[in-house]
């Protein structure tokens, strides 16, 4: 695996113009800067074409000999199939304002991260082929060939874009870049040209129920695990119910909180509040997935999987739908399921039965998040908060790329966050909220070996926290993303030591005061409470 | 990806994990071992049979918490803590222990 370099080295980046212009400029593979080729036997499992073993680093890449035909058909379908596709393809202007807003751009200084840039390596092949003027002038109307050093491009360029649509929100046009880089990747993938960090999550969510490929007996001694550590904290035994039958609520969490730290405080959190509110819900071992790592691969496969979470709630006659602190799980619930699959009719329009408020903008999906959830019951007075649990912590709060471009889900955490937490700082304006960062690992790109990207990726989010680090003395990031949870991690210990990452439910556990609880000593990582001083604040 | 020893090529994945479980045995985990800088005593056993026990009851290897957990319960808590594990492992005990016992490493949101 590729060495990562210092972060004194990694913060020097240069923003020269190249030489040469950008056609003649062919891609050069740099370590740590690009995911592992899929294994075949995760393509099989999902019936997705060419099978085979392949590194991006070969010069083999084990193509059919039609495979040119086969992206220039696919790109035909699209564009026929999705009227935003060929628009998106037909009208930037190139004015730049894109250019850098782009984290991947700011991180590496590599001009083919401008997503006005990312875009042009598919619009030159678009009007080579599918435009009057390019089949006639092709260079000089801005026109390409698509050769192989043009599709290792794609591959490249498109696994450097963690679909994360900041820059749509600087463009004048509204040009959604995620959708071309989705749409690209769903070209590769007819060539079977996927990662490793997708592909393995996606046969895993559909062969048993969630990206880790956890089984039913595994998820549940994990349960029990996280019960006997709440009991631990409060005294209390929670009972979490699994694929039952006519509850009223089906809950769905991306599987990162039930396996991995610190996600599992988050869980730890949702238990928590459900037992309190004496909810009438249950989880399930089927759809035990909120993520959509097949929306990363392409609309079919993301269809495929979103599916089974309606299937599930059809099977057990639950009424509707909670969802976790999950990104491109909303992403996809918000802006994809409702053509995808709806809408949902054999389920209720969610009505919260703790303080009867109607989620109006869940009528269709069925599906509401719970930060939109939780609020809702702070709003009602309906939870005993004691937020001085979570004095040790200054928090800051990372908007998701998914939850806050692709939902609006702007102001519901940190309504929930200021009422269980004295220590609340923003970081700078243009880093947040629409014009948030990308955590660097979104959309499939959390692997180990591309490391370097991730890093570089992750440098203007990891420099708003250290200015709020620096300025408030900020020691924990929040955010609703198992992504982030998973990735923030390894960005803050990279760029930004001392500050931890923290599910919003994990904060809301710490500061919930439970109906017979014992005082609490720990937080729900089991760390002891700093003694408090007086009582101002109970 | 892979090795030879012994006379044999083990298939190994970009990272150097071995592709099929089943050709996993203890030769090959100390030559796994050697190739990372760890010599293998006997509370490095623990681990490695620890994870290969968990592994083929629920088919992934177990998070980190759940490792420190189970050794303090069999080893006490002098063995059951993350500082221990970290000595035996210096690249950290969920990878290079997983290398060592020939298990997958975990994809996903983890």
């Amino acid at each position: 695996m590729a060495k990562l370099p210092k972060p004194e080295q990694l913060s020097k980046v240069e923003y020269k113009l190249p030489g040469k212009r950008w056609m003649n400029t062919p891609v050069e593979f740099k370590e740590g800067m690009y995911c592992n080729g899929t294994r075949p036997d995760y393509l099989e499992t999902v019936d997705f074409p060419n099978p085979r073993k392949w590194a991006p680093s070969d010069e083999d890449w084990k193509l059919p000999e039609n495979w040119k035909e086969i992206v220039l058909n696919g790109m035909k379908e699209r564009l026929e199939k999705y009227r935003s596709f060929r628009l998106f393809m037909d009208i930037c202007v190139r004015c730049g304002a894109c250019a850098d807003k782009c984290q991947f751009y700011l991180g590496t200084g590599d001009p083919k991260n401008m997503p006005v840039l990312r875009a042009e390596l598919m619009r030159s092949v678009y009007r080579r082929y599918f435009t009057a003027s390019g089949k006639m002038l092709g260079k000089l109307a801005g026109g390409r060939e698509l050769t192989l050093d043009v599709l290792k491009e794609w591959w490249y360029y498109f696994y450097q874009c963690s679909e994360c649509r900041r820059c749509s929100v600087f463009c004048p046009y509204g040009i959604d870049q995620a959708e071309i880089t989705m749409i690209g990747r769903e070209i590769l993938n007819l060539l079977g040209l996927n990662t490793d960090w997708i592909a393995g999550p996606v046969a895993n969510c559909y062969m048993k129920g969630n990206h880790l490929g956890l089984e039913p007996h595994t998820i549940k001694s994990n349960f029990e695990f996280m019960v006997d550590d709440i009991e631990e904290i409060t005294g209390i035994k929670v009972e979490p119910s699994f694929n039952r039958k006519g509850a009223e609520i089906l809950f769905v969490a991306p599987s990162g909180d039930m396996f991995g730290d610190p996600g599992t405080f988050t869980c730890m959190g949702y238990m928590m509040l459900f037992h309190e509110l004496g909810l009438d819900y249950t989880w399930s071992t089927f759809a035990s997935e909120g993520g959509n790592f097949g929306s990363f691969t392409s609309m079919e496969m993301g269809k495929r999987l979103n599916y089974k979470i309606y299937a599930e709630a059809k099977r057990l006659g639950v009424k509707w739908i909670i969802g976790g602190e999950c990104g491109h799980m909303w992403r996809v619930v918000n802006q994809y399921m409702d053509t995808w699959n709806g809408p949902a009719d054999f389920l209720e329009v969610p009505v919260s039965p703790i303080t009867g408020t109607r989620f109006e903008n869940a009528k269709s999906t069925k599906m509401v998040h719970i930060a939109e959830f939780t609020a809702d019951l702070i709003k009602h007075g309906k939870l005993k908060l004691d937020p001085s649990r979570n004095d040790h912590l200054k928090v800051t709060f990372h908007d998701s790329c998914n939850t806050s471009r692709g939902m609006g889900i702007l102001d519901e955490p940190r309504y929930i966050i200021k009422n269980v937490c004295n220590h609340f700082y923003e970081m700078p304006e243009d880093t947040i909220r629409e014009k948030t960062f990308c955590c660097g690992s979104g959309s499939g790109l959390n692997a180990a070996e591309n490391m370097e990207l991730r890093m570089r990726g992750g440098f203007p989010r990891a420099n708003a926290v250290k200015y709020v680090q620096q300025t408030h003395g900020v020691n924990m990031l929040a955010n609703i993303c198992a992504i982030d949870r998973a990735a923030l991690p390894t960005l803050m210990n990279y760029w930004v030591p001392g500050v931890d990452v923290a599910g919003l439910h994990e904060l809301v556990g710490n500061a919930l005061v439970m109906k017979g609880e014992k005082e609490r000593t720990q937080d729900l990582r089991l760390e002891d409470l700093p003694e408090k001083e007086g009582a101002e604040n109970v | 990806m892979g090795f030879e020893f012994n006379g044999k090529f083990y298939e190994t994945d970009d990272d150097g994990y071995l592709t099929n479980l089943d050709d996993w045995n203890q030769e090959v985990a100390n030559y796994i071992a050697q190739q990372e800088g760890i010599e293998m005593t006997e509370s490095h056993w623990e681990v490695v049979n620890f994870l290969r026990d968990y592994y083929s009851e629920y088919k992934i290897a177990p998070m980190i918490k759940i490792l420190i957990k189970e050794m303090k319960k069999m080893f006490g808590p002098e063995k059951g803590n993350n500082a221990y594990l970290y000595q035996l492992y210096p690249a950290g005990p969920a990878l290079q222990a997983c290398k060592i016992a020939g298990l997958p490493k975990p994809t996903g949101c983890v």
